[in-house]
């Protein structure tokens, strides 16, 4: 006797979700993205209006002042999702912990001059408090957001300035043997040095600023690309004989710096692509925080490098270019 | 004579950007759907291009990565840092 062995393919019903596949325009196999992202907020049928907002409902497009025919059509092109986004992020951070083993095994921080030491106490640590302000400006633009495609990545965001500060932190506890004396002096730095008080007095401001799509201009084209980008990029001389040290110990800021900003350029080319009134209302905003990070960042690239505030100048400068290749007025 | 370039990949959340960017780059491709798997058939010559997966993928992707949902394969392989193809020579 033989046996033919046979297989059936058996096609399922449907490839997706109805909602995804409306968004599709047919019923497609999605991605894990997809699907993790698409129409995911509520958007009617909400039972109470908030109390503390009543002009509002919860999720209301009118929270800024750009209009947007679909908050869905500004996707992330990293496609990030929960687990994506977490098994970048530990990759990353493996290379983190290395860098810090190896750090500590060849004794790099404590053979570094005590100028050097000084310029990264100064200079670097207290970076860490503006980390933390970039994570409340992205946690307030996640609840403040509309729509999933741009209020994920959001958090996403702000988790990674939660790690950035946790790794400056790290930083400062390998200057001063653990003790975590280099951090408390870092938080008076940042209170009362006057070449963080720009950068203080800009993160500060941004935290009360209502409208959230402005507030993402501010802090995607105005602190992170001018005041991280002079912070990570353009200070290397003043870190001096540390400079290797440092470069490797924030490797994790340049390579996370590369990827979002692939994010949040897209974001911000795509809103104002959308309509003229758009385009005017991100240029106008880009203008004003972008002029005001220089300004911030002026009197820490004078106290750090001696330069009178080129080093700033030239990061703004980056930071124009990289605001008119995505369309704005600038 | 025509002889048939193939790629089998398993059907998956993995390999299906690869599909697509193979379907999407390579004219008069026939497809075979297993399950489980998909067989990938065209007259002579299949090609998968790094550039277009990226696309679909929204991050780097090395060419060699494809071996990770490749179940068989006809053809004479040639690959770079660009594209994987196999192909029998004319």
């Amino acid at each position: 006797m033989t046996i033919q062995i046979k297989t059936i393919d058996i096609e399922p019903k449907r490839q997706t979700f109805g909602h995804i596949a409306r968004r599709l325009g047919g019923d497609k196999p999605a991605s894990r993205y997809q699907e993790g992202t698409l129409d995911v907020q509520a958007t009617a049928n909400f039972h109470y209006k908030p109390l503390w907002e009543p002009e509002f409902w919860h999720y209301d497009t009118r929270k800024t002042a750009v209009v947007m025919d679909d908050w869905y059509k500004p996707l992330d092109p990293r496609q990030y999702y929960y687990a994506t986004y977490n098994i970048t992020r530990a990759n990353m951070n493996q290379a983190v912990e290395r860098n810090f083993a190896f750090i500590e095994e060849r004794g790099l921080i404590e053979k570094m001059s005590p100028a050097a030491k000084d310029a990264v106490a100064k200079g670097l640590l207290p970076a860490r408090h503006l980390h933390w302000g970039s994570n409340m400006n992205m946690s307030e633009m996640t609840q403040r957001g509309y729509g999933t495609a741009v209020t994920a990545p959001c958090i996403f965001s702000a988790g990674d300035h939660l790690g950035m500060a946790q790794i400056l932190s790290r930083v400062g506890l390998e200057l001063d043997g653990q003790t975590g004396a280099s951090l408390e002096a870092a938080k008076r730095t940042w209170m009362d040095d006057a070449a963080w008080q720009g950068a203080r007095r800009l993160i500060e401001d941004s935290f009360v600023e209502r409208d959230w799509f402005q507030l993402y201009v501010a802090q995607t084209l105005g602190v992170n690309a001018v005041l991280f980008d002079l912070i990570y990029k353009r200070l290397d001389a003043a870190w001096r004989d540390g400079a290797i040290a440092i470069a490797m110990l924030t490797e994790f800021m340049s390579d996370w710096r590369a990827e979002e900003s692939r994010w949040s350029d897209h974001v911000v080319k795509v809103v104002a692509a959308e309509s003229a009134a758009n385009a005017s209302l991100v240029s106008q905003w880009a203008n004003h925080w972008i002029d005001r990070a220089i300004e911030a960042a002026r009197p820490l690239s004078a106290a750090l490098l001696d330069d009178a505030g080129k080093a700033a100048e030239a990061a703004g400068e980056a930071a124009k270019t990289r605001a008119r290749a995505l369309g704005l007025a600038i | 004579m025509t002889q048939v370039a193939s790629l089998t990949l398993q059907h998956n959340d993995d390999a299906r950007p690869i599909i697509e960017a193979i379907l999407a780059d390579n004219d008069g491709a026939r497809v075979l759907s297993m399950p489980g798997a998909v067989k990938i058939d065209r007259d002579m010559e299949l090609v998968v291009n790094r550039a277009s997966v990226e696309a679909r993928l929204g991050r780097v992707w090395d060419p060699q990565e494809i071996h990770l949902v490749l179940i068989s394969m006809a053809g004479n392989l040639d690959e770079d840092d660009d594209a994987f193809k196999v192909s029998w020579k004319h």
